[in-house]
């Protein structure tokens, strides 16, 4: 008698998060994105089902970028120093799925803008792009619990994404998320049981957890990228397995990681055993991503162009029946 | 999946001779059973019990060695379908294909390329493995291809054909170096199998349906060999992901023998970077072998090293032996700068402290191979410990002056340490390219 095949089916499923709003619903995106709702490992679908495909997320900046090289500056021409005309780049010419704007100027250290500034930006974003849109902070815990619950109040009804919530701080935005109806990243140090508690913690306070992301803080191919990539693996199989803390969708920041590779940056002369300069920081970019995706990864926040193209053509590939 | 002692202890004499050297039966099973002693130790064992054992000794895939001497691969032989389990055993072994009708000269450049197609990162050495070549010409040509490519690379050759006469003829005078053949299929398996024999080289057996490759497997053992690898053919993606990771699960969950071989894929996309992207994704899914068409270097590193990343051990992480490292021609005024002996902290530091050409000594804590910021939460990389470092590693009679250089992120401990070590603490920047240009201001 032959071997029969080894399915797995399993107990639980992966929450479905649905960001952004459209009229009907209360906000004036052209569409709302959903992610999760997976009941097995990535892209096992003899077993399982995937009702929600990948998203890619692209970044823009309230200041512009200093630390990126040439080969990533070059797609976005001369829109780096105008946060609104990048966001519609984005939209219209890399057909992003989603915008995620970084708040990085508030930085006390990187020219501290102001709430209004901020807030003014973020209005002027939602008014000129019609995708849904995730809102990150400055990494600077106080000015981020000033500025982030003011985001969320101008953005009311339109179902943003805003992060990051962490273990020491969540209480503010998880509640600026309540009030007013956004879905929240809760960042957890490459640490699964971190990440559970603090969804604990998040949804103790009432949110859904179905309005919660999972950043477990991925490293860039060649700088740690196994250890999220395991903790990925780890987190979704106990979530498939039943541990509903866990059952959250993951979102990856790629393109910060991948583009502060020496391999992604680093020149042709300076390396020529390395080869082309611009097609390495591309695949150092999608193969970063890619590899997440194979981990279960749901929301990638990605950089250039060009490694978006592949990388959705690569998720066509594996969606493909 | 291997049996425990007491298994084990079921299917001995239980006569406690003492023939195999221990007191009873059950000594000598727990010896078995950690791989510590052989089983032809036991005289009285019966025919049957001893099959069955042998059987359950084996691993549950089977390694398999390709090429030969220090450039030889070996693939197979894994236990888990995750690496949070345990580890990944046997890194993928990847290869470049060149067909044969490429001219001599053609040969020769591209192999120019491929033999250096191998990078240092993070001490370690990574490197391609096999070099395939491609039928598409007649037999002659294809012989003189893989004679010229086989002269002309230390790398193991896989030989691609359905042609066994073809195959026989190029890999007879090169059968000492063990190439791979491809592929026998449900047709030619005799033809193949019979020259795998012969030649005493492994084989790689196909079929796109996973049953019939099972049932492949089986007659080819029945003709004498076993050193095989096994391919389901070309396919959409998420089917190959599918089938490598059945023949993985049946393999270790199921024991099932006739998939109890390491896999073989082949990228078909001729795309600059989808290529690459499909390699590193079958990496990830278990493939023993990858051969991809691709051999520019910015299509090669990122393969290399997401194979290196995955293949590290994630209980044991990367580390360098803790020391002070003189970089370049330190003199007794040569800054002196701390890291951690996790070895991604310290080679990204090395390549940075190189690029800028100042010479410096670069004192390697011992954090039991833990990163700046996971050593000092865990307390592996205190004061204390760093300043026992400096003397245990003779900084005062290094150098005569008395500054010490910080990572930015544990800057926090600048006080606490200018106590304990008696040294002026200067805090670096927080990333390791930001160390060339500190060090040019630190000089000015």
């Amino acid at each position: 008698m032959p071997q029969e095949l080894l399915k797995e089916q399993w107990p639980n499923a992966i929450d479905v998060i649905t960001i952004g709003a459209t009229s009907q619903e209360g906000g004036t995106r052209d569409r709302a994105i959903k992610v999760g709702g997976q009941n097995g490992l990535p892209y096992l679908f003899e077993e399982s089902d995937m009702p929600n495909k990948p998203v890619i997320a692209m970044e823009v900046f309230d200041i512009e970028p200093v630390d990126w090289p040439d080969t990533l500056k070059k797609p976005y021409g001369d829109v780096l120093s105008n946060p609104v005309e990048w966001a519609k780049k984005c939209e219209t010419e890399f057909k992003a799925d989603l915008i995620a704007l970084r708040l990085a100027g508030t930085h006390p250290d990187a020219g501290n803008k102001s709430e209004s500034d901020a807030v003014k930006l973020v209005k002027d974003i939602i008014a000129n792009v019609k995708i849904p849109l995730i809102i990150l902070g400055s990494n600077d815990e106080e000015k981020d619990n000033l500025i982030l619950p003011k985001c969320a109040e101008v953005t009311k009804g339109e179902k943003c994404l805003i992060g990051d919530a962490a273990q020491k701080n969540y209480k503010t935005l998880t509640a600026a998320c309540l009030a007013y109806g956004h879905n929240i990243i809760a960042e957890s140090p490459i640490d699964i049981n971190i990440a559970k508690q603090l969804n604990i913690l998040i949804t103790e306070m009432g949110l859904p957890s179905d309005r919660i992301i999972i950043n477990p803080t991925v490293g860039a191919l060649g700088y740690g990228l196994e250890y999220a990539y395991s903790i990925m693996e780890r987190g979704r199989i106990a979530a498939l397995g039943g541990d509903k803390m866990l059952a959250q969708p993951f979102i990856c920041f790629v393109g910060q990681e991948a583009w502060r590779a020496k391999e992604a940056k680093a020149s042709a002369s300076e390396f020529p055993e390395w080869g082309k300069e611009l097609e390495r920081g591309i695949l150092w970019e999608a193969v970063t991503a890619s590899a997440f995706l194979q981990a279960g990864a749901d929301i990638l926040i990605m950089r250039h162009p060009k490694s978006i193209e592949i990388v959705k053509e690569n998720i066509n590939q594996l969606l493909q029946k | 999946m291997a049996l425990s002692g007491l298994d084990i202890y079921k299917r001995l004499p239980k006569t406690n001779c003492r023939k195999c050297g221990f007191p009873t039966c059950l000594a000598f099973a727990m010896q078995l059973a950690k791989k510590a002693v052989a089983l032809d130790k036991c005289p009285e064992i019966t025919d049957e019990g001893k099959a069955a054992l042998e059987a359950s000794a084996q691993p549950p895939i089977k390694l398999i060695t390709i090429g030969e001497g220090d450039k030889k691969l070996e693939i197979g032989n894994e236990n888990v379908l995750f690496r949070h389990e345990e580890k990944f055993f046997h890194p993928t072994g990847v290869g470049i294909i060149l067909q044969d009708s490429l001219s001599d000269e053609d040969i020769t450049d591209r192999l120019a390329v491929i033999n250096k197609l191998h990078f240092e990162r993070i001490g370690q050495e990574i490197s391609i493995n096999l070099v395939a070549v491609k039928q598409t010409s007649d037999s002659a040509k294809f012989a003189a291809a893989v004679k010229k490519i086989s002269e002309a690379t230390p790398l193991g050759l896989v030989l691609i054909s359905n042609d066994a006469q073809s195959i026989k003829a190029a890999a007879a005078p090169i059968a000492k170096k063990r190439p791979l053949i491809y592929a026998a299929d449900s047709k030619n398996y005799k033809e193949f199998a019979a020259l795998a024999k012969e030649l005493s080289i492994p084989l790689v057996a196909k079929d796109a349906d996973l049953e019939k490759l099972a049932e492949l497997t089986k007659s080819i053992n029945s003709e004498g060999v076993d050193s095989l690898i096994l391919d389901t053919a070309e396919k959409p993606l998420n089917k190959k992901i599918w089938d490598l990771t059945q023949i993985r699960r049946l393999a270790l969950k199921k024991n099932y023998r006739p998939l109890g071989y390491p896999t073989l894929t082949i990228i078909k996309n001729n795309d600059t970077y989808e290529q690459v992207i499909e390699a590193c994704i079958y990496i990830l899914k278990y493939t023993g072998i990858v051969l991809l068409e691709g051999f520019d270097p910015y299509q090669i590193l990122p393969v290399l090293t997401l194979r290196q990343n995955i293949y590290t051990d994630p209980q044991k992480p990367l580390q360098v032996e803790p020391k002070a490292y003189p970089i370049g021609q330190v003199t007794s005024d040569s800054p002196v700068l701390i890291t951690t002996n996790f070895s991604l902290s310290f080679y990204t530091v090395l390549g940075e402290l190189e690029a800028s050409k100042v010479p410096a000594y670069l004192v390697s804590v011992d954090t039991e191979g833990m990163s700046v910021l996971t050593a000092w939460a865990a307390e592996k990389f205190t004061s204390d410990k760093i300043s026992e470092s400096l003397n245990k590693f003779e900084i005062p009679k290094k150098v005569s002056h008395n500054n010490i250089i910080i990572p930015g992120y544990v800057a926090v401990m600048s006080g606490d340490l200018e106590e304990k070590s008696g040294r002026k603490v200067i805090v670096g920047p927080r990333e390791a390219a930001g160390i060339p240009s500190f060090l040019r201001n630190l000089n000015s």
